[in-house]
């Protein structure tokens, strides 16, 4: 189990790093922006390469229209805004100018999630991994930390489909493992099988870690995995999980309805050998005003509040579980 | 210009739409009438165009915004060679290259699958940003209807390509004046429909749209930094007498027995039989 390091970085941080080195590397890159670029980092691109750099205005519908485009032209179009905006705003046009034909588009989308903090509801982004999820040909891509969020934008370059990759506002701590690789479709696991599993992504796969170390405090065995690609789903992972473990618990900072928890679920359903699973996610209530971490905690999804959820699952069906398990 | 042969193709293609949209039991046969002349000029003579070889990267770009005009696409592409004219007729049914509207994925020739409207400008415009970026030549050519510029997200593309001089773009619009619910007049009223793209940084141009003559005006204006939209006054229905001006044609499919008058009445060839 590698200890949390202390490096803070937000996942657009590491966006606009990404893309600097993109800038470099790939003549092909374009980056196109509605009026956010200062707050989504792609000013960081703008500053060094301003001929590949497009702000479009604050006009998302047409953000995205541009970028098909850009993407019929030739060129790999990057396409930020904040994720409440690129996937609620422009949901028509990903639909059907990107995720329809096929194109080539990213759209890196910001401050999701709960996370962003004080602009509120209106700006917490909770629905958009389930709106971009059930588009076909889409990928699904959410950075636990900087470093993979680095990984994601690199990858996503070289697809030859579009991707949604979510980013987050806030610093969060480094949790990829040394020399980590991000690969579509493959999760990253820490430790070995245990009676419970952790199933996170994004910003909460560091609270499923501090949640594992205060369940093994209680003599819980438990594995954590970043499922970071939501789309493709490592059903790899999924089929051990089910395999080794007497509960399942999926944590995302988004609504539980059409998240991770229901990627997982949908798959599991018809498994054989499948324990009960735990969808920690928002219930189905929008967010408000407040300190990011104040918010994790107000809708339950710190460790804390994991844990607890956890341990109170545990011993109210812990007998159904284990019978579960022996059949 | 050969107009003699422009007008041939026209009929052709008329016959096509007809014939196809009949076949199919549905379609949009009111808007792709009144778009056959701006598409065979378009297709036979103003743009570069290879269709043995779709993806030809020299080639002009054709964007149809108006994606329920699929069948004027489907005759154009057909009469251009880009597919055997028989086709047609498979059109809106399972498992055809000629979907309800056009998928790029599926046939070669279509530039951008369209349909839901208000997005094809925003697509031709980064289409045109990008060429111009890679110091390509080529025009890019968007397709508008006059009811779709009722979506705001066509002026938000108005707004990006008067703001990046888009000189090599050009929006043509189906200024036929009628919508599914009626006379855009009543539904939502465009006037000044001028006056609009001027204001937006448009340069403009007012032709009929049914002459060739008037078509090769508009197209071939002096142009300046701006980008160019073509207003052309068409008919909707046109060429099909009882369809002209009728809204109700907007997206009703013409009987089997009517199409076969159709042909009839103008020397066509049912490829039916």
């Amino acid at each position: 189990m590698k200890i949390l390091s202390i490096k803070l970085e937000a996942t657009r941080d590491a966006y606009g790093r990404a893309l600097l080195y993109l800038g470099e590397h790939n003549p092909a890159v374009v980056v196109l922006d509605a009026d956010l670029s200062k707050s989504t980092k792609t000013a960081v691109f703008a500053a060094k390469y301003p001929e590949r750099f497009f702000n479009i205005g604050i006009s998302e519908a047409d953000l995205v229209g541009t970028a098909c485009g850009f993407a019929l032209a030739g060129l790999k179009p990057f396409a930020s805004t904040f994720a409440i905006f690129a996937t609620g705003r422009a949901y028509d046009q990903v639909r059907n100018s990107v995720a329809y034909p096929h194109l080539p588009v990213v759209i890196a989308a910001t401050h999701a999630g709960l996370t962003v903090g004080p602009d509120g509801g209106s700006h917490q982004s909770l629905e958009d991994i389930a709106l971009m999820r059930v588009l076909p040909h889409m990928q699904v891509w959410v950075p636990a930390d900087g470093e993979e969020a680095y990984q994601m934008i690199l990858a996503a370059a070289k697809e030859a489909g579009p991707v949604y990759v979510r980013l987050g506002r806030q610093p969060v701590p480094n949790v990829s493992p040394l020399g980590y690789n991000f690969v579509p479709g493959k999760a990253v696991t820490y430790g070995q099988h245990g009676d419970v599993v952790l199933i996170a992504c994004g910003v909460m796969v560091a609270e499923a870690l501090k949640t594992a170390h205060s369940l093994r405090e209680q003599g819980i065995s438990c594995q954590v995995i970043n499922m970071s690609s939501i789309k493709p789903l490592d059903t790899a992972v999924l089929d051990q999980a089910a395999a080794a473990s007497r509960l399942i618990v999926t944590i995302e900072e988004h609504q539980k309805a059409g998240g991770l928890g229901s990627a997982c679920l949908e798959y599991l359903a018809l498994h054989s050998r499948r324990p009960p699973v735990l969808v920690i996610g928002v219930e189905d209530v929008f967010g408000q005003s407040g300190e990011p971490y104040e918010l994790l905690d107000h809708y339950g999804l710190t460790a804390e509040s994991i844990t607890a959820k956890i341990m109170a699952q545990l011993s109210s069906h812990g007998g159904q579980i284990a019978h579960c398990q022996t059949k | 210009m050969n107009t003699v042969i422009l007008k041939e193709k026209a009929q052709e293609m008329r016959r096509l739409i007809v014939e196809s949209i009949a076949e199919a039991g549905s379609g949009h046969p009111g808007g792709s009438l009144s778009l056959v002349e701006i598409m065979s000029y378009l297709y036979f003579f103003e743009a570069s165009l290879h269709e043995s070889d779709p993806l030809w990267p020299e080639r002009d770009r054709i964007i149809l915004s108006k994606g329920h005009a699929a069948p004027v696409l489907y005759a154009a592409l057909a009469c251009r060679g880009y597919l055997p004219t028989e086709e047609v007729l498979t059109l809106r049914k399972l498992g055809s290259r000629l979907q309800g509207h056009p998928d790029m994925r599926k046939l070669p020739g279509v530039e951008m699958s369209t349909g839901s409207l208000g997005q094809g400008l925003s697509i031709a415009g980064g289409l045109a940003l990008g060429l111009r970026l890679q110091k390509k030549p080529q025009r890019v050519f968007a397709i508008l209807g006059d009811g779709e510029l009722q979506e705001g997200q066509v002026w938000e593309a108005a707004l990006t390509a008067a703001h990046f001089k888009l000189h090599n773009l050009t929006a043509i619009i189906d200024n036929n004046g009628l919508q599914i619910d009626g006379a855009t007049n009543d539904v939502k009223s465009l006037h000044p429909i001028v006056e609009k793209w001027q204001a937006f940084g448009w340069q403009t141009v007012t032709v009929d749209g049914h002459s060739y003559h008037d078509l090769y005006r508009g197209f071939r204006s002096q142009r300046d930094e701006r980008p160019l939209a073509i207003i052309a006054r068409t008919t909707k229905g046109k060429g099909v007498a009882y369809m002209e001006n009728v809204a109700d044609w907007h997206g009703k499919a013409p009987s089997k027995e009517q199409s076969r008058q159709y042909l009839e009445t103008t020397g066509g060839e049912d490829i039916v039989d």
